[in-house]
This record gives structure tokens, C-alpha cells and sequence, in this order.
């Protein structure tokens, strides 16, 4: 056994070591400040309420400027995410309008959404956007969550692969949104811009603050501040990025158990089978 | 390998079968009656485990390629809709995605298993330089999948790697364009970036077996380095070995199911959740994880061609590595000297993984270049040295023996604690 034990011992030395090297990639991003979220974990699984309370926030506050193209109203009523009903669905689908066609004289048309559609956009095209927001192209955020490297640098990233932390992008977001001060004494914000030190490209953004306290009505009495408004979009925006990870982490688990399990008795015949041999 | 096989095929069927084709007794041959040596410890596992990330890899990437679409502007979103409308394509593209890293993982420790017990000298040369064969077509075959999902660090990826080739005197810009079949990274390449992806592996599958080939005909190395001597030093690899095996192979597939359901993402770059475009320069392209030792030494070389003669050249060095190691005594061991070169290269390596991840500049650069210079050192002057002036340790006179003293057949920790078993 002394074998494996060291073999353990060098195996998880050296292969965190390799395994975590991208993690380290280069770049001094913003410090991000970590959040507990109910998604996070082995067993972590999506606030139905505040992933409701969140799509409230994109639907009123973000959907102006930015898409949320790959995701579908349909995925608003599937397992692992909003929990609205098909009712639900079909109602909020409704009231966006989506282009269709061409019809039969040739002609696109305009048509209420139903549950198979993608999110509209708020923008034909990219360039339309940048027309529209001052040059600056407000990004998509369908995959936004997992897709901001900023980097926990060392050693955190190694403990993070057996932390299970991964909600970087989240606690970024989270960060940004809650991130903007006044300029320090002695710099120039430019026109247009704004002032926020956690925002991964320098310190000044495009994007307005978007959120203030009591900007939007909440029904079930959650706080209506912006930490909160902040926190219920980022999870939102997860969930739209992650939509299976309540299945993933569950069926996980599932295969950990077997897995163990087998590997034991794997571990038992195989000391039998050998118990006479000298090795 | 049939040769090994005292098999007798015993109803009608069987001896139809046999007289025609002795597909039986040679698989029983290699994989049931294949006599191997008793001592091999579990760093031999890993054999069988790249066996088994590569037919999980085959496996995944067919069902994917069902799903995938190989087109500039449909490749991004087709991954997409793997991830969210296939049913289960979460599951196949993070067991694929990951799995590409284990594979890598696995290989690394089984070329140091190799390199330390001495698996590459004679009579298994042709075994290792098959195996250096299929670390290559591997590293291929890695760098066209991670192109296809036609991400940011997809697609500047490819861009970096393809333009390597343009260092080439007189031809270089030829080749490149040749390479990306047009005048950019573009739809053509990521076309036949997917020919390929889908090519290689099964290329892969088929030096694999020339690598069993080969070392089933010399008989597996084994911790000690000295050859079986009577059948007491064997074993039938079934059921000694498929259960061993098996059982580090579930191991295995612990840890790899750990990143593929619980942190997927972790050996990925964030920025492939953005979709390529060809105007916009992430802040930092950094290759995989797995190429990252190889591109420290590419960017350690102050000059394009250079840097591209040193990063093949350190793959390169490892087909001549039988003959520069000059030693006779196979297995670390029983050499002192070589055993702590071994772990000083070793650890080389992995400083030379996590420079290729920070950017070339101020220190960085200098300690590039001081681990470039000493990784070929260790094979071009150390190792031929070593061969020469070392004075190895008496070897055992034959496995059984080694096992019965016990101790020194066992790896790195060996030295400090000799008797534990």
C-alpha cells in the first residue's frame, strides 16, 4: 500500500500543479469579492425565487440594451430553473414580438413570441448597438457568467479545484454592478464614461450604474436595494449561462457514489486475488 | 503475442474460427495468458488508463459530431445547443472537454514512468519512439479540438500556432497559407481542423496498438529494469493485471468526474464562452494547459524560428533519448546519481509549465531560458554523462528476488524509506 499512498502524495502534488497552471494565466484583473450563492457547491442548486426576481431585473433594467440570445422562453419553464409553468411561459413569451417570414407574398412580418423563441435583441446588429450606447457594445448574457477571466491567482486557484469554487463570473458581476464610486481627486473620467474599479478593463466603463434602490418592484417583500438587485441578476444570469447545473451536480453525486463503491470492491478483489502472490 | 497463448480452442465454433483466423488465441495471447511481470507497480496502471480516456474520447466525440457544426458562423452556436437542447450534451462535451485534459495528464505520467525506470532502452526502443509518435498526433489532435468550439482562445489560438510555421526560411509563408487554406484563420481552416479532429484519433488508436505490438514482444519493463528471468517472475496478465488495472482505471475516473461534474470549467479559458472574432485580441492567449512547458520554451528562444526549432526540437529529443542515455542499468532505481537528475528534470518541467502562463517579460524571461537551456541539458549532456561516471547500485538477480528483499523496487521514496512495503 505504501506505494499507492506516495503515488497519491506525488500525483496530487504534481497534477494541481499542472492541471491548475491556466488559472495563473497572466493579467492583474480587479480583486473580486467572493458571495455565497445557493448554486454553489456539490450540492448547490438555483433560488427559483431570486432566479425569478433576477430575469424581473433583466426584463425591465437590462433588456434595453443588452441580448440574452440562446436562451428560449421555453428554458424559463424547464427543470432546474425559473419554475414557471407552461402557462406562465406562454403569457411572457407573448408579450415580446419577434420578426418571422418571409410570408407567402415575400414579405417578413412581426408576430408575438411563443415558448420556441430565442430572447429578442435589442439591436439588429452590433454596430446598431455601438450607434446607440456611445461606441461601447453591451455584451450578450447568455454566456456572460462563465465567460470574464478574471483570475484568483496563486495559490487560490489550486484549492479552488478541490473547493469546488467556480462562481467567479457571478461574484465579478456582482462586484461591477456594485462597483461604482465616485473618481479618486486627480482622475478624469472621460465623456461618457463612468467611474469603477472593478471593471476588468480599466477603471472606466461604458455602461451607466444600472441599478438603484427601489428601482424595481418586488412582490414577495425581498429587499428592493442594489446589492440585492445585483445579487438576483447575477444568479439569474448563471442559471442563463449554467442551465443544467442542477442536473450536472446531481447526477454527479450519483456517479461519486457508484464510482466509490465500485472502486472498493475493485479494491477488495483485487487484494484477494493477490494475497498470495509476493509483489 | 499469439505465442504466448496455450490455448487449445475446445467446441466446433472455436476450431472453425481458429483454423481460419486465430483472432482467439491471439487475444488471449496478449491480454489473458500474456505473461508480465509480478512486480509492477501502480505507476504501470496508466498504460491501461490512456487506453480507456482514448475510447471514452472516440466515444463522446462521435455522439458530439452528431450535434456539431463545422461552420465559422454556426460552430459557437452549435456547441451551444449542445450544452443546452441535447439531451445530456452538458455531459458529453464536459466529459470530452475534460477528458482531452486527463488524457494529457495521464500521458505525462506515463512518459515519466517511462523516462524513470528506463522503458525506452534496449530492446523497447521502437515501444518508446511509437509512444513519442503518439504524444505527438495527441498534441495534434488536442490543439484542432480545442479549435472547434470557434471561441476567442479558439480561434487566437489557431492563430498563434498556425503562424508559427510562417518562421519556415523561404517556404514558411507558403506552408502557413496552405495550412489555413486561404489568407487568415477562416472557414476553411476550421473545416479541415475538423477532418482532422475526427482522423486522428483513430490514427492514434492504431499506433497504440503497435505500441502493445512492440512491447508485448519484448515483455513489459518492469520496476526493477531487469528481465524476467523463470515463470516465477510472471503473472498471466488476466486476472492479475485486468483487475489491477480496472481498479486504477475507476481511480482514475474518480478524479476525472470530479472535473467533469463538479468544476467543468476549471481547465478552461473563460474566454472561449465569447465567440471568435478576428477584430478583438483577448488580453492574453494562452494555449491548454497541457502545452504550456512546450510554449515557454517556444517563447524562451529570442528569435520566431529559433523558438520554433526548440519547442519541436523538445519534443524531437525524445525519439533519440535510447541512445543518448548511455547507461545499461535500466531502472532509477538502482542509480543514485540519475534518480535525483530525474526529480531536479522533473520539477524542471513543471517550472517551465507555469512560465509558459505568465507573460514573457522581466524574470519570467530569464527563467525560460535558464529551464530551456537545462531541459535539453538533461538530455544532451547530463544523461550521456551520467552513463559514464555513475556507479549504479548491484542489480537484483532476478524480479523474485528484488520482491523478496523488498525495497528498492519501489519508486522516488525508496531512498528515504527503504523498508516500508
Amino acid at each position: 500500500m505504501s506505494t499507492m499512498i506516495k503515488m497519491v502524495r506525488v500525483l496530487s502534488a504534481v497534477a494541481t500543479l499542472a492541471v491548475a497552471a491556466p488559472a495563473l494565466a497572466a493579467g492583474s484583473g480587479p480583486h473580486v469579492e467572493r458571495q455565497s450563492w445557493s448554486f454553489a457547491g456539490p450540492f448547490g442548486t438555483y433560488d427559483k425565487a431570486q432566479l425569478q426576481r433576477g430575469f424581473k431585473i433583466y426584463k425591465e433594467v437590462c433588456s434595453s440594451c443588452h441580448s440574452l440570445r440562446l436562451v428560449k422562453f421555453r428554458n424559463l419553464g424547464e427543470e432546474g430553473g425559473l419554475g414557471y409553468s407552461e402557462e406562465q411561459v406562454k403569457a411572457i413569451a407573448a408579450e415580446y414580438t419577434v420578426e418571422d417570414g418571409p410570408n407567402d407574398d415575400g414579405d417578413m412580418f412581426e408576430r408575438p413570441a411563443v415558448a420556441a423563441d430565442a430572447f429578442p435583441s435589442p439591436f439588429p446588429n452590433e454596430k446598431a448597438a455601438r450607434a446607440s450606447n456611445g461606441g461601447a457594445y453591451p455584451p450578450d448574457f447568455s454566456l456572460l457568467a462563465k465567460a470574464r477571466a478574471a483570475h484568483r491567482g496563486f495559490p487560490w486557484f489550486v484549492f479552488d479545484a478541490f473547493t469546488q469554487y467556480q462562481e467567479l463570473g457571478p461574484d465579478y458581476i456582482y462586484g461591477l454592478l456594485t462597483g461604482y464610486e465616485e473618481a479618486p481627486e486627480g482622475v478624469e473620467v472621460p465623456d461618457g464614461q463612468y467611474y469603477n474599479p472593478h471593471f476588468m478593463n480599466g477603471h472606466f466603463i461604458g455602461m451607466a450604474p444600472p441599478l438603484s434602490d427601489e428601482l424595481v418592484e418586488y412582490e414577495d417583500g425581498t429587499a428592493m436595494t442594489t446589492e440585492q438587485y445585483a445579487k438576483d441578476v447575477s444568479a439569474f444570469m448563471m442559471w442563463a449561462a449554467e442551465p443544467h447545473l442542477e442536473a450536472r451536480k446531481k447526477i454527479g453525486f450519483r456517479v461519486m457514489v457508484f464510482l466509490v463503491f465500485f472502486a472498493g470492491l475493485l479494491y477488495f478483489t483485487k487484494k484477494k486475488l493477490w494475497k498470495n502472490v509476493a509483489h | 503475442m499469439a505465442g504466448h497463448s496455450n490455448y487449445v480452442p475446445q467446441s466446433a465454433a472455436a476450431k472453425w474460427l481458429e483454423s481460419r483466423l486465430p483472432v482467439i488465441s491471439l487475444i488471449r495471447g496478449s491480454f489473458v495468458d500474456f505473461p508480465t511481470p509480478k512486480n509492477l507497480n501502480y505507476w504501470w496502471t496508466f498504460g491501461g488508463i490512456l487506453f480507456f480516456v482514448l475510447i471514452a474520447q472516440i466515444l463522446t466525440g462521435v455522439v458530439l459530431v452528431m450535434h456539431y457544426t463545422p461552420n465559422t458562423a454556426m460552430a459557437f452556436d452549435s456547441v451551444e445547443h449542445i450544452m443546452r437542447d441535447v439531451n445530456y450534451g452538458w455531459m458529453l462535451r464536459y466529459l470530452h472537454a475534460n477528458g482531452a485534459s486527463m488524457f494529457f495528464i495521464a500521458v505525462y505520467i506515463h512518459i515519466f514512468r517511462g523516462l524513470y525506470y528506463g522503458s525506452y532502452k534496449a530492446p523497447r526502443e521502437i515501444s518508446w519512439i511509437l509512444g513519442v509518435i503518439i504524444f505527438l498526433i495527441m498534441m495534434g489532435t488536442a490543439f484542432m479540438g480545442y479549435v472547434l468550439p470557434w471561441g476567442q482562445m479558439s480561434f487566437w489560438g489557431a492563430t498563434v500556432i498556425t503562424n508559427l510555421f510562417s518562421a519556415i526560411p523561404l517556404v514558411g509563408e507558403a506552408i502557413r497559407t496552405w495550412l489555413w487554406g486561404g489568407f487568415a484563420v477562416d472557414n476553411p481552416t476550421l473545416n479541415r481542423f475538423f477532418s482532422l479532429h475526427y482522423l486522428l484519433p483513430f490514427m492514434i488508436f492504431g499506433v497504440v496498438l503497435l505500441h502493445v505490438w512492440a512491447f508485448h514482444t519484448t515483455g513489459n519493463n518492469n520496476p526493477t529494469g531487469v528481465q524476467p528471468k523463470s515463470k516465477q517472475d510472471t503473472l498471466p496478465f488476466h486476472p492479475y493485471y485486468t483487475v489491477k488495472d480496472l481498479f486504477a482505471i475507476i481511480v482514475f475516473m474518480i478524479f476525472f468526474v470530479w472535473f467533469a461534474f463538479y468544476v467543468p470549467n476549471y481547465m478552461g479559458h473563460p474566454d472561449n464562452y465569447i465567440e471568435a472574432n478576428p477584430l478583438v485580441t483577448p488580453a492574453h492567449i494562452v494555449p491548454e494547459w497541457y502545452f504550456l512547458p512546450f510554449y515557454a520554451i517556444l517563447r524562451a528562444i529570442p528569435d520566431k524560428l529559433g523558438g520554433v526549432v526548440a519547442m519541436f526540437g523538445a519534443i524531437a529529443v525524445l525519439f533519440v533519448l535510447p541512445w543518448l542515455d548511455r547507461s545499461k542499468v535500466r531502472s532509477g532505481s538502482y542509480r543514485p546519481l540519475f534518480k535525483q537528475f530525474f526529480w531536479v528534470f522533473a520539477l524542471v518541467c513543471v517550472a517551465l509549465g507555469y512560465l509558459g502562463a505568465m507573460p514573457a517579460e522581466g524574470i519570467y524571461v530569464t527563467l525560460s531560458r535558464i529551464c530551456t537551456a537545462y531541459y535539453f541539458a538533461h538530455f544532451l549532456i547530463i544523461l550521456p554523462l551520467l552513463g559514464l561516471f555513475e556507479k549504479p547500485l548491484p542489480l537484483p538477480a532476478s524480479i523474485s528476488e528484488a520482491v523478496l528483499k523488498g525495497g528498492s523496487a519501489h519508486p522516488a521514496g525508496a531512498v528515504s524509506a527503504p523498508e516500508t512495503k
